[in-house]
């Protein structure tokens, strides 16, 4: 392998990479305040997408991503206040039954209203064929847009969760729910919040990642399982793991491409998901211990 | 032998469909409920694992699809270019094969539907034992997604292999002779024999099911459901009956997707789906997990509802609020509501007002 395929296989590997990186993050939010895995996650990225892709006729693109991104969160808080909030202490076959059916009912939605066709947002800067030259790769100019996307995302919410007071009030609420309650923290509002938090990150994920992906009405269980393996493989909770887990499973899955078909290209990362869920379900970065408190 | 006697009204109501469609001539309403029954078949095997024991799964179209698609393959692929090999010169004296004529009048060679079967059958029960040992041990969340990936693994498989025709599936699929005169085909002629044959099928699926869980075994497997620790602790080799559950169950769905195969005359790989396994769990969901009768009830409802094309395009958004509104109104199924008692809490409490304002 040359030194400029293996760069361009890297560069490739980084941007699905990260973009796992904060669905595993959408998922990792939700977990932390309810303990609840949203199997819909995937849906917010698809809904980001379709939704600046629509509101592109009527405004620039940068007011497009804006806006569809605040129309996600309310989606998501929807979801949280119709399906969710109302429900006392709920079977965790329960829950995951009920966050299939929005992913399903989503994804309807997303047809009826967009159609069976593949979409895209006009690249940020310049077009397909822009490209720049590192050590011989061309690299397109979006990938860093979705590589600096997703690092302001998981540097802003480091810096919303240590600093505010209502990230250290999710916070309180993630590691005990009742003593949060205790300390007079609404901690329903605070569930309803991390639905609104990652409903949006998956929609700015899912609006720049649109012009190199493309968007579709099922894309969303695609990544929704990946995003999965990788919140799993970085420890579930965990947005640092989540990181490192995400630009792992991207590169191992870009490189896979030179020896496997393309077609069984999802296949490893699922498979890759089932060993680690055999050999070591708290994740590649979790604790042994932590593990055997939480309800698998 | 009460358990039989528990069918016999169902066996009445299935030959009663049968007198009324001939009567108010509109026969090919058996073709659906034939293709309902043989999806019954699976969900109440499902209905077994999520219901009793309590482990759900989200893969278990995959293992229809290893049922229906292996038959498949081994009754259409023509084994004439490897005819001098030993392994099919023995399995042809074995009569294990037999010879067919494709469309334009070459001579076929192909594996009899009954060896297809039985390979197809045990191939899933195998599958299904080498994934049960480690994702089984798996709870909630986890188990959700290691057989939902599991699934997804099925779906890719079939869709990239040329030898289970890729985006195509299968087509021309052989009728299944079980015993000369008597064959499940999609035959114009052969509807009413399926028909029986399907629905006697899930009867006998059931009437297993009935006494399994009536056993020791069901026993067990309710306890595990209730507390998999106390099961454990009271001496139940939990993971053996979990396995033997999956296993069981898989089974179920592998007969399944042979039936329905050489029925339809073929399979395609949205038969593998990801939507299907959903729809599967919503139907047992619906019929209330631990509910046999109300998951084989719903399987038929709704399925057939769904063949006939009652829901158009909104088919699985049907599908996904259906599994919605239940987990959020009727966890235990749209059976548990008790309707009669509801409204007579109704009437009273008015009857209540009424003499409170006199």
């Amino acid at each position: 392998m040359t030194t400029e395929l293996f760069i361009q296989y890297l560069m490739a590997g980084i941007t699905y990479g990260s973009i796992y990186a904060i669905v595993a993050i959408g998922f990792n939010i939700i977990y932390n305040t309810t303990g609840i895995i949203n199997f819909a996650q995937g849906e917010f990225v698809m809904f980001g997408g379709m939704i600046a892709i629509s509101l592109l006729q009527f405004m620039p693109l940068p007011m497009a991503i804006i806006v569809a991104v605040l129309i996600t969160m309310l989606i998501g808080a929807m979801i949280e206040i119709c399906f969710i909030r109302w429900l006392k202490s709920p079977s965790v076959l329960r829950m995951i039954i009920i966050t299939i059916g929005i992913s399903i009912l989503s994804r309807e939605v997303g047809v009826h209203v967009w159609g069976e066709s593949i979409r895209s947002l006009p690249y940020f800067f310049g077009n397909e064929i822009t490209s720049f030259v590192i050590f011989g790769a061309h690299i397109s100019p979006q990938v860093l847009w979705v590589v600096a996307a997703s690092g302001l995302m998981v540097i802003g919410l480091g810096i919303f969760f240590k600093t505010t007071s209502v990230g250290r009030e999710m916070r309180a609420c993630a590691s005990n729910r009742k003593a949060a309650t205790l300390c007079g923290i609404n901690t329903q509002n605070m569930v309803t919040l991390s639905f609104i938090l990652s409903a949006g990150i998956g929609a700015l994920a899912g609006c720049v990642m649109s012009p190199i992906t493309y968007s579709q009405y099922d894309m969303g269980t695609g990544l929704a399982i990946k995003g999965f393996t990788v919140a799993i493989l970085g420890g579930l909770g965990s947005s640092g793991g989540a990181v490192a887990a995400g630009l792992l499973l991207g590169v191992i899955e870009a490189f896979s491409v030179s020896v496997v078909p393309l077609a069984f290209q999802d296949a490893i990362s699922i498979a890759i998901l089932l060993t680690i869920l055999f050999v070591r379900p708290q994740g590649l970065f979790g604790s042994k211990e932590a593990a055997g408190l939480s309800e698998f | 032998m009460k358990k039989l006697l528990s069918v016999l009204p169902l066996l009445a109501l299935v030959i009663g469909i049968h007198f009324l469609t001939s009567a108010t001539d509109t026969m090919f309403y058996l073709t659906q409920m034939t293709m309902s029954a043989y999806y019954s078949l699976l969900i109440i095997g499902l209905c077994v694992l999520m219901g009793y024991a309590g482990q759900i799964s989200l893969g278990h179209a995959g293992f229809f699809a290893i049922g229906g698609y292996i038959s498949a393959a081994l009754t259409t692929h023509s084994l004439v270019p490897y005819k001098d090999s030993a392994l099919v010169a023995f399995l042809n004296s074995a009569g294990m094969l037999m010879s067919g004529q494709d469309l334009y009048g070459g001579t076929l060679l192909v594996v009899s539907p009954w060896a297809a079967c039985v390979v197809a059958v045990s191939t899933a029960a195998i599958i299904a034992v080498i994934i049960g040992i480690p994702v089984l041990k798996l709870k909630g969340h986890y188990l959700a997604m290691a057989t939902l990936g599991f699934g997804i693994i099925i779906y890719r498989v079939v869709l990239a292999l040329e030898y289970f025709g890729e985006a195509d599936g299968i087509s021309e699929v052989p009728a299944f002779v079980l015993i000369p005169g008597l064959s499940v085909s999609g035959n114009f002629s052969d509807r009413v024999a399926n028909y029986y044959i399907a629905w006697g099928l899930l009867l006998v699926g059931m009437v297993l099911l009935l006494n399994l869980i009536d056993s020791r075994v069901g026993r067990a497997l309710r306890g595990i459901h209730g507390s998999g620790e106390a099961a454990d602790a009271m001496g139940v080799n939990t993971s053996r009956f979990k396995l033997q559950t999956f296993v069981l169950s898989a089974v179920f769905a592998a007969v399944a997707g042979v039936f329905l195969t050489h029925y339809n005359g073929g399979i395609g790989p949205s038969e593998a789906g990801v939507m299907k396994s959903v729809r599967y769990v919503a139907i047992v969901a619906v019929g209330g997990m631990a509910h046999l009768w109300g998951a084989l009830l719903m399987g038929i409802v709704l399925n057939f509802l769904s063949l006939r094309g009652v829901f158009g395009s909104y088919d699985d958004a049907v599908f996904g609020l259906i599994l919605i509104l239940i987990m959020l109104f009727a966890p235990n199924g749209i059976l548990s509501l008790n309707i009669r008692h509801r409204l007579k809490q109704l009437v009273n409490r008015g009857k209540q007002d009424r003499e409170e304002e006199v």
